[in-house]
């Protein structure tokens, strides 16, 4: 039964892309709209009907055998356990709210039918991405969305610069993939499977902890999930990737694609275990792109990048949550995370499209009484990202993944935590202030034109709002058992305290927003625009100078490298003899002229030197 | 007969081949290279008639009638060349005809 | 029997389509179609009948083998025989050549006749190649395929940017292949002599010569003899020169049938012959055959990203991608191995379907050059989604027949050669490059010139629909294929580690 219902879940997507595909333009938007939006809310149908039915612990389903030679037997295999289906929910769940909403943020924009295919490729992509029970299984998902998510950037195909981003996209991510491609070639050579399953049962049977090649493989995996999750130094793609609709953004760069990472790092959670300083570089990293990221998001002006630059901060908890081993706090918050940060690029789309395609801070403002369903969003979604405490479902997986570091004794950690919750607080004022309150920075934004539609624009919204309350984490069911020991389980001394501090921090952000955006923003302006102050904002608005460096680092190395190469010298090389020969021949050329007076002219003087040869010749001389 | 020494013929016949020779390599008009040519034929005949005369051979004399009949046969071809790339060209400049692009 | 039918009915279909043009324009194109077809019908009948699972001893390692004297004297007979490999190369080449015949349907208008015969010819040899067993009949295909071929460039081909003329790069291609066949021809005869000198029988036999003993410093030249032949083919860097040449300048059936086709007869070459004749040699190489794999797979993708002409992009991917199969076929894995013939499969398919949708854009704007393309995703319908899907399939996206290539021959290298495979895997990420680049430059960005164009009639869509769905077919159930090739792939994979074993036992006895 339950087989069934999964298999049935990424069927609906597969069919409806193949439909889209197909119709090569004979479906109207409508059509295209419906079957898109239709065959995710199907697939989110299967999800439940598997959820319901699922009976605990892994069950698994072959489908085919892949390929088979040798040792080498990857299968089309499925495996649904816990955190599968707490995958697929949110996927389906929350994928099928955005298509919904997509269908109103969509109309009248041209090749709907193109989107939607798109769109439930990359459902299906990541359903299988979840459900692969082997490695090269997940690794097709893996590259499937990258290859939607290269799609659906450069959907506005005219404008070069969001090829550019998609581009961007596909080849820093794929570049992680190759990591990830390496590690499972690694995995495969030592211990002879890809099965996940097989593989956490053998790993610590065959693996010393802590060995090198331990450390190795899971440092090639982790390559492959910073490169997805977009975790410093891969991260350089998410900001840009923003050029793509606002639903792309919500379901592929907010709530599902870019959390693969931490899917996978969870995944393998046993081979995590295996190399404690790989465990530790996932928390630094995650810290680092926390923090970095909610700098880089205090200095935006564009509502979209803020919000890019906080799901790489929001990941950073995830990745830090995983470093201390707490994967349980990790897959926590994906999902309260999903839910709220889906909300709130979808109240940004609802902003965006009232405003005509207007997504400028600067350009916006004093929209909170006209467009009061998105302000609505922006409020519910902004308050669980701060982790407002007690009412929303950020503050519940936040203070987890805080408490975990403080009960792993990883103080450094802990901090960098708090200080990202301050951060957050201040971004996400500033973002809902520069948005809604204060004047209207143009025209657009002077007359804004408000979603109506009940069913695709304001269902979505209201649903994804009340998932992002205390609601969302209730309903979380807990994978604790799934994954080993977390260090916050074992003892509870100092969660109290823990909790004190954790709202003590989203709240001082809160504060200090206030403060300095509403009493001191003058004086703040000031500071921005001069000497040190606008040094500083330069620096965080270009996320601290990460992709001028790769620039001179990488991208124009290889485009010198390209141009040197483009006449093909080894080619040139090879062509000498030809090149000698044809010099030969032009002087021979000139010799055949045609003209008997020099011929007459050559033979006098070879019969001049033969006789003078002859004559000077030792014996010769008459 | 031995008023003229051999060496004195075989001087003027070489003078006479390099004559023709620098006619040949020099001259452009088709008339004056087959002038060239019979020079040059003839110098060598006479080289022959003067070795002849010089060691008492009949060869060279027997070599002279045929070179005298060569040069005939040469002429005549020659001259009727010479007529058929007056008839195409209107000139007897040789470099006219050449279509070689050396 | 059916071995030579399979060779003759090319032919003949050549010849007769040939006259056909007496008749009407069309009847050579129906007459090539059918005798494709023909080919490709009988090669699938073998498929399903064939039994192809690994010999028990005293078997033949043959599924069906035909032999008749030619020239007795010299120990030449005309020997063909089939197994898994030759026989899905068989297929391949009766279904590209199927597709190579619909794609000139209506990009070919002069001698129309002739340019069948060519084409069939071409396909005959090549089918040669892959059934002929004894060497001499081996070389004499390898040879025959090449003059038609010169024509099919020179007489029918694009002339491209100044200084590139049709008649250059069909030069430059028989220069290339002559040469190279040249040196194969002294090492095949230097084998036979010594074969000889051994025994005192002249035999040109493939069985007969596998055990020849060749004195060391000769056997390791005459080894790099078929390989310089095979490598000139393949192509591995730096003996590329000829390929995009005449990739963009040969018609779209002649860009299809080189890289569909005619590359892969130089791994099959590997496979049957350089490895076989001389396994200790082709493993002491082993090391410099990878490293010039490593080298075309980069090479050809930095140069791949520096083209205009679309075509040549396709060409120098082309030269990527037979860098992979070259190292595979080092390896001495019987994944890699097998990874290599379904990368072979792969990129004929990938290939011709980037090289038939060029062909097409072509058709509608006149020009190779991508910096006249951009934005044509608005201006033309269809044919940018299937180009995606070849791109994608050309860069190893999962599903296509592509990835289960390249990451079978990944992971077989591995174990062996980890170094190799993290070299290779930069490759990954350039194929990435190369191939977005090419979507970018065509159909992303504003558009160069306004106006719809005609989408792809029923014939255009039927092919690249029929290609897409083979690479995916490949791509998520390959195992058909590779249980037919497996008998053939394990013991070339043996020679190797039977060397190793060898060097094993013999350190033990010391």
């Amino acid at each position: 039964m339950m087989a069934m219902a999964v298999i049935l879940s990424f069927l609906f997507p597969l069919v409806g892309t193949l439909i889209l595909a197909f119709s090569a333009g004979r479906l109207g938007p409508r059509a295209s709209a419906t079957v898109g939006v239709g065959s995710v809310g199907l697939a989110a149908l299967a999800t439940l009907w598997a959820v319901l039915t699922h009976t605990g612990g892994s069950q698994g389903v072959t489908l085919w055998n892949w390929i088979s030679v040798g040792d080498f037997q990857p299968t089309i295999g499925l495996a649904v356990d816990g955190l599968t289906l707490v995958m697929m929910s949110v996927i389906t769940g929350v994928g099928f709210l955005i298509h919904l909403f997509a269908a109103w943020y969509m109309t009248g924009e041209a090749g709907i039918t193109r989107f939607y295919a798109w769109m439930n490729l990359f459902v299906f992509s990541m359903l299988l991405l979840v459900l692969g029970d082997n490695l090269l299984l997940l690794f097709l998902g893996w590259e499937g969305v990258g290859l939607c998510s290269y799609g659906l950037i450069g959907y506005y195909y005219q404008n070069s610069a969001n090829g550019q981003a998609a581009f961007k996209a596909f080849v820093v991510t794929r570049i992680g993939d190759v990591f990830l491609a390496l590690g499972l070639f690694l995995i495969f050579m030592e211990l002879g499977t890809l099965d996940i399953a097989t593989i956490l049962a053998r790993a610590p049977e065959l693996w010393e902890p802590g060995s090198t090649t331990a450390n190795l493989a899971a440092l090639l995996v982790l390559g492959g999930a910073l490169g997805k999750s977009a975790q410093v130094p891969l991260h350089t793609w998410l900001p840009d990737a923003m050029a793509g609709p606002t639903p792309v953004s919500a379901l592929i760069h907010a709530a599902t694609m870019v959390t693969a990472g931490v899917y996978l790092i969870a995944r393998l959670n046993g081979l995590f275990l295996l190399a404690p300083d790989v465990m530790l570089l996932v928390g630094v990293i995650g810290a680092a792109s926390l923090l970095l990221a909610a700098f880089a998001a205090l200095a935006q002006t564009d509502i979209k990048r803020v919000l890019a630059y906080s799901t790489m901060s929001q990941i950073g908890y995830m990745f830090l949550a995983l470093g201390v081993g707490a994967f349980d706090a990790a897959i926590f918050h994906l999902v309260t995370h999903a839910f709220f940060k889906a909300l709130l690029f979808l109240s940004a789309g609802a902003v965006i499209i009232s405003c005509h395609h207007e997504q400028d801070m600067g350009k916006l403002g004093g929209l909170w009484r006209k467009l009061p369903v998105a302000y609505g969003g922006f409020i519910v979604g902004g308050a669980a990202l701060v982790a407002l405490p007690l009412v929303t479902a950020g503050f519940f997986s936040k203070d987890e993944i805080l408490w975990q570091a403080m009960a792993a004794d990883q103080t450094g950690l802990l901090i960098v935590g708090l200080l990202g919750a301050v951060l957050t607080g201040l971004y996400t004022v500033r973002l809902i202030l520069g948005t809604f309150h204060g004047e209207p920075g143009s025209d657009h934004a002077r007359h804004p034109e408000p979603g109506t539609n009940v069913f695709t624009h304001h269902l979505p919204l209201v649903v994804l709002a009340v998932l992002s309350t205390f609601i969302g984490a209730w309903i979380y069911p807990g994978l604790g058992e799934l994954f080993p020991q977390a260090p916050g389980e074992t003892t509870d001394s100092g969660h109290t305290l823990l909790q004190v501090l954790a709202m003590g921090a989203a709240i001082a952000g809160l504060a200090l927003a206030g403060w300095l955006f509403l009493m001191r923003r003058q004086w703040l302006d000031d500071i921005a625009r001069k000497g040190a102050g606008a040094r500083l904002w330069t620096l965080w608005h270009h996320a601290w100078g990460f992709d001028a460096l790769f620039d001179r680092v990488l991208v124009r190395p290889w485009q010198w490298s390209v141009r040197m190469l483009r006449f093909d010298f080894i080619n040139m090389i090879m062509n000498l003899p030809a090149v000698v020969a044809r010099v030969f021949n032009a002087g021979l050329v000139r010799a055949q002229n045609g003209r008997t007076r020099s011929y007459a002219l050559v033979m006098v003087f070879g019969a001049t030197l033969i006789l003078v040869a002859l004559a000077l010749a030792p014996g010769g001389g008459a | 007969m031995n008023g003229i020494p051999m060496e004195h013929g075989l001087i003027l016949a070489s003078i006479l081949f390099s004559l023709g020779l620098a006619g040949l390599m020099l001259r452009r008009s088709m008339l004056f290279v087959l002038m060239s040519l019979e020079v040059m034929l003839n110098s060598a005949a006479l080289a022959f008639v003067v070795g002849a005369t010089a060691w008492n051979q009949p060869d060279g004399q027997a070599m002279f009638l045929l070179v005298i009949t060569l040069a005939a046969a040469e002429a005549s071809v020659g001259l009727a060349l010479m007529i058929q790339l007056y008839q195409r060209f209107r000139s007897l400049d040789l470099d006219v005809a050449s279509r070689m692009r050396g | 029997m059916i071995l030579v039918w399979l060779i003759l009915i090319p032919f003949l279909g050549g010849l007769l389509s040939w006259q056909a043009e007496r008749w009407s324009e069309h009847a050579p194109r129906w007459i090539a179609l059918g005798t494709m077809l023909f080919v490709l019908v009988i090669s699938i009948f073998l498929w399903l009948t064939g039994d192809f699972s690994l010999p028990v001893d005293g078997n033949s390692q043959w599924l069906l083998e035909w032999r008749a004297p030619w020239i007795p004297r010299f120990g030449i007979e005309i020997h063909l025989a089939l197994d898994g490999l030759s026989l899905i190369l068989v297929a391949l080449t009766g279904f590209l050549g199927t597709l190579a015949v619909l794609c000139s349907w209506r990009e070919i208008v002069q001698r129309v006749g002739f340019f069948h015969l060519n084409l069939l010819f071409i396909l005959g040899g090549v089918v040669g190649v892959f059934l002929a067993l004894d060497l001499f009949l081996f070389f004499l295909f390898w040879e025959m395929m090449l003059v038609p071929m010169y024509f099919l460039i020179a007489l029918w081909g694009h002339s491209g940017s100044p200084g590139q003329t049709r008649i250059r790069a069909a030069t430059r291609f028989f220069i290339y292949t002559q040469a190279s066949g040249l040196l194969m021809l002294v090492a095949i005869l230097a084998l036979v002599f010594v074969h000889f000198s051994n025994t005192g029988e002249l035999s040109f036999s493939y069985d007969a010569l596998r055990g020849t003993d060749v004195p060391e410093p000769l056997a390791f030249w005459l080894m790099l003899g078929f390989f310089v032949a095979f490598a000139v083919k393949l192509p591995v860097v730096p003996f590329h020169g000829w390929l995009p040449d005449a990739h963009a300048q040969a018609p779209t059936a002649g860009s299809v049938d080189l890289a569909g086709i005619l590359l892969k007869t130089a791994a099959y070459g590997i496979i049957r012959f350089a490895l076989p004749l001389f396994p200790e040699q082709s493993e002491a190489f082993a090391p410099v055959a990878m490293t010039l794999g490593l080298v075309g797979i980069i090479y050809g993708a930095v140069l791949a990203c520096g083209q205009q002409d679309i075509k040549r992009l396709i060409a120098y991917t082309s030269i990527s991608h037979m860098g992979f199969v070259l190292i595979a076929l080092y390896s001495g894995s019987e994944l890699a191995i097998q990874g290599a013939i379904i990368l072979m499969v792969a990129h004929a398919f990938s290939s011709a379907g980037l090289f038939i949708l060029s062909g097409q854009l072509y058709e509608r704007i006149h020009s190779r050059d991508m910096r006249v393309m951009g934005g044509l995703w608005s201006r033309i319908p269809v044919l940018p989604g299937f180009t995606l899907c070849f791109v994608a399939a050309s860069l190893g996206m999962p599903i296509t027949a592509n990835f289960v290539g390249e990451f079978m021959i990944l992971f077989g290298t591995f174990p062996g050669a980890p170094v190799v495979v993290v070299i290779a895997s930069v490759g990954l990420v350039l194929a990435a490059i190369y191939s977005l680049l090419l979507m970018q430059r065509v159909h992303y960005g504003p558009e160069y010139r306004t106006g719809p164009l005609k989408g792809p009639d029923a014939r255009e869509y039927g092919m690249m629909l029929t290609l897409l769905a083979l690479t995916i077919a490949v791509g998520l159930y390959p195992q058909p294929l590779l249980d037919t090739t497996a008998a053939v792939s394990a013991p070339i994979a043996e020679l190797f580690t039977g060397g190793a074993d060898l060097a094993a036992r013999a350190g033990e006895v010391n």
